[in-house]
């Protein structure tokens, strides 16, 4: 785990062997490294305990859970079979999956061709365009959701559904086009002219030459997608709220720790079971998804 | 090559099979923008003028929204102070805090890939997660922090449950998700040439120096990338402030039980919070509408800001 965590490469080891420096600035150099290394171990510190007591409370007993302490007395794994065992926190996970799942396959297959035309086609209206995209990817989604639901709840009667949530990401999300334009920027215009020549159409070479080449940014934009449909709470707040059976785990474990308002220890163990899917995607996923995250910023 | 006719009809053949295939390929967003985006936002300003509870047929009242959102209603002001500090105080502190594990990051030599997971890892925890987390650590009776800093003999704040804390705590909570903006800085500081730090050194500077004239004008433009992105993210700010209100405030609440947003005293009432509340729990649409409206106003404004190059969203042959 430790070697091939995030790409970027760490900075070069200074060869200080080579001339043999002077002691004093051989003592300034392990002073230096002393001093980088401690205040990593402290930040290191700051960002894993949270997880520690996390873990450590969600094994205490329900009484250890309320004392303060930070050891469990016992590791009490059963906590883990009765949040499964909770009503409904089966359906819920089941229907983040859902939502997740469906909402990443819509993104990409109807985001794909709008980022392409964006990228690769010149045609007037194409600046404007980018300024509108770039507009609905700042904008709060508190702006438009009141006359959203209206709309989805008195004309289409799905709330108490995920399917208000859903169906729009099949007509392009902003954010993905944006992030996939970056990406299919970087692709070189030779490949797409020798695939004409070769009598491909647009929606061939889009296929057949562009999926395969932009496999990374792809990737990571679906990445991007699934963890923000599997971290959402608003939506489903809006449209699930009425209908436990609709409930995603993000939405869920709110109203898990309302419900079991003095079991620490098992909204704990649901905490981790939340956090616990997408932390293991990252670490099967973790290139595409650094790789994601500069393309939002670097490559402007 | 068969298709290099230049003849006037077979050329506008050519442009109206262009146009056909831009269009077709930008059909999936020209509808979902005009349906999902266009639409409600005309609807937002038409029910902004309207009286509608969601169950009689809208009435007509003029400006009587706006004056009630802007001169009456008493959690306008708050929400919008509240939104304002989170947006100075959360994007400087993130924007520091972000450069300075990314700084740190480059300078470890002995297990950078262990510290750079850990430091990493929080930014992936799901907000909602992230925070029934942070209010259990933090909780004053019980929690492990509290816990610590009283065998250590400090005086620990209530954090979530006190007015004063509320905020900084939110604050606490958005630096242990650095990791963003860690990886955006981290790329940033390892495409400074090294040369010019080598010349630098020769020149005899310290490390205030090198920094100030050779990295910070490299990295300036993520710097106010980050800053604008992080703007317009905390405008948005909600789903962490109404967990950690509603858990803080320890009310068990049945689906459908109204609480008063923004536990304790209002501290954690966002703008976002603002409009759900009145367009969901007090089915007031037309000042959810206005502040929504508000909302829209200040977020292209910043928007607007974006749009310029040094933002580098939009680059000159767009």
């Amino acid at each position: 785990m430790t070697t091939t965590t995030l790409s970027a490469p760490s900075a070069p080891v200074r060869p200080a062997s080579r001339r043999s420096p002077a002691p004093a600035a051989r003592r300034k150099a392990v002073l230096h490294w002393i001093a980088v290394h401690a205040v990593a171990v402290a930040a290191a510190l700051f960002f894993v305990l949270p997880f520690v007591f996390v873990f450590l409370t969600s094994v205490m007993s329900d009484s250890q859970a309320m004392s303060g302490e930070l050891w469990p007395d016992g590791w009490h794994w059963s906590n883990y079979a009765e949040v499964f065992n909770t009503p409904g926190f089966l359906d819920w996970w089941r229907n983040s999956l859902i939502y997740a799942g469906l909402g990443t396959a819509f993104t990409l297959i109807s985001s794909l061709p709008v980022a392409y035309a964006l990228a690769k086609f010149r045609f007037r209206g194409r600046r404007t365009a980018m300024i509108l995209v770039i507009s609905t990817m700042m904008l709060p989604p508190q702006v438009v959701v009141v006359p959203m639901y209206l709309v989805w709840a008195q004309q289409f009667h799905l709330s108490g559904s995920l399917w208000p949530l859903i169906i729009p990401m099949a007509f392009g999300d902003a954010y993905s086009i944006f992030l996939l334009r970056q990406f299919l920027l970087t692709i070189p215009r030779e490949y797409l002219e020798s695939a004409k020549v070769d009598g491909c159409g647009e929606l061939r070479t889009l296929l057949r030459i562009i999926v395969p080449m932009a496999k990374p940014g792809i990737a990571a934009v679906a990445l991007f997608q699934f963890f923000y449909c599997w971290n959402d709470y608003f939506g489903p707040q809006i449209y699930a709220a009425q209908n436990p059976g609709a409930w995603t785990l993000s939405y869920g474990l709110e109203s898990f720790k309302s419900a079991h308002s003095v079991n620490w220890n098992l909204t704990m163990a649901a905490t981790l079971l939340v956090m616990a899917p997408v932390i293991i995607v990252f670490f099967f996923a973790q290139k595409a998804f650094v790789e994601g995250v500069t393309l939002t910023g670097v490559k402007g | 090559m068969a298709t290099t006719t230049t003849t006037a009809p077979a050329l506008r053949r050519k442009r109206l099979r262009e146009r056909l295939r831009t269009l077709g390929f930008l059909s999936p967003w020209l509808v979902g923008f005009t349906v999902f985006f266009g639409y409600p936002l005309v609807a937002t300003v038409y029910f902004s003028f309207m009286h509608y509870n969601q169950i009689k047929a809208p009435t007509f009242v003029g400006l009587r929204n706006w004056r009630y959102v802007l001169e009456q209603m008493p959690l306008f002001g708050p929400a919008l102070w509240n939104t304002l500090w989170l947006v100075v105080v959360m994007v400087a502190l993130r924007v520091v805090f972000g450069l300075g594990i990314g700084l740190l990051i480059t300078k470890i030599k002995s297990g950078a890939g262990f510290f750079r997971t850990a430091f990493y890892l929080p930014y992936l925890a799901p907000p909602v997660a992230a925070t029934v987390a942070f209010v259990f650590l933090l909780n004053p009776g019980t929690g492990p922090v509290n816990d610590m800093l009283g065998k250590v003999g400090i005086d620990a704040p209530n954090w979530f449950n006190d007015p004063a804390w509320a905020k900084p705590s939110l604050v606490l909570l958005s630096l242990w998700g650095i990791g963003d903006l860690m990886v955006i800085f981290m790329a940033a500081l390892l495409d400074v040439p090294k040369e010019q730090y080598e010349a630098a050194e020769l020149d005899g500077a310290g490390a205030f120096t090198k920094f100030r004239y050779v990295t910070w004008p490299s990295i300036t433009p993520i710097v106010m990338f980050a800053v604008v992105t992080g703007v317009v993210q905390t405008m948005q700010y909600y789903t962490q402030a109404l967990v950690a209100g509603k858990l803080a405030s320890g009310v068990s609440i049945g689906p459908g039980t109204v609480i008063e947003p923004g536990y304790p005293d209002h501290s954690t009432l966002t703008v976002p919070q603002l409009v759900y509340s009145l367009g969901f729990q007090n089915f007031n649409t037309g000042a959810a509408c206005v502040l929504s409206l508000v909302l829209f106003a200040i977020a292209m404004a910043v928007t607007t800001l974006l749009m310029r190059r040094r933002a580098g969203l939009l680059s000159a042959d767009d």
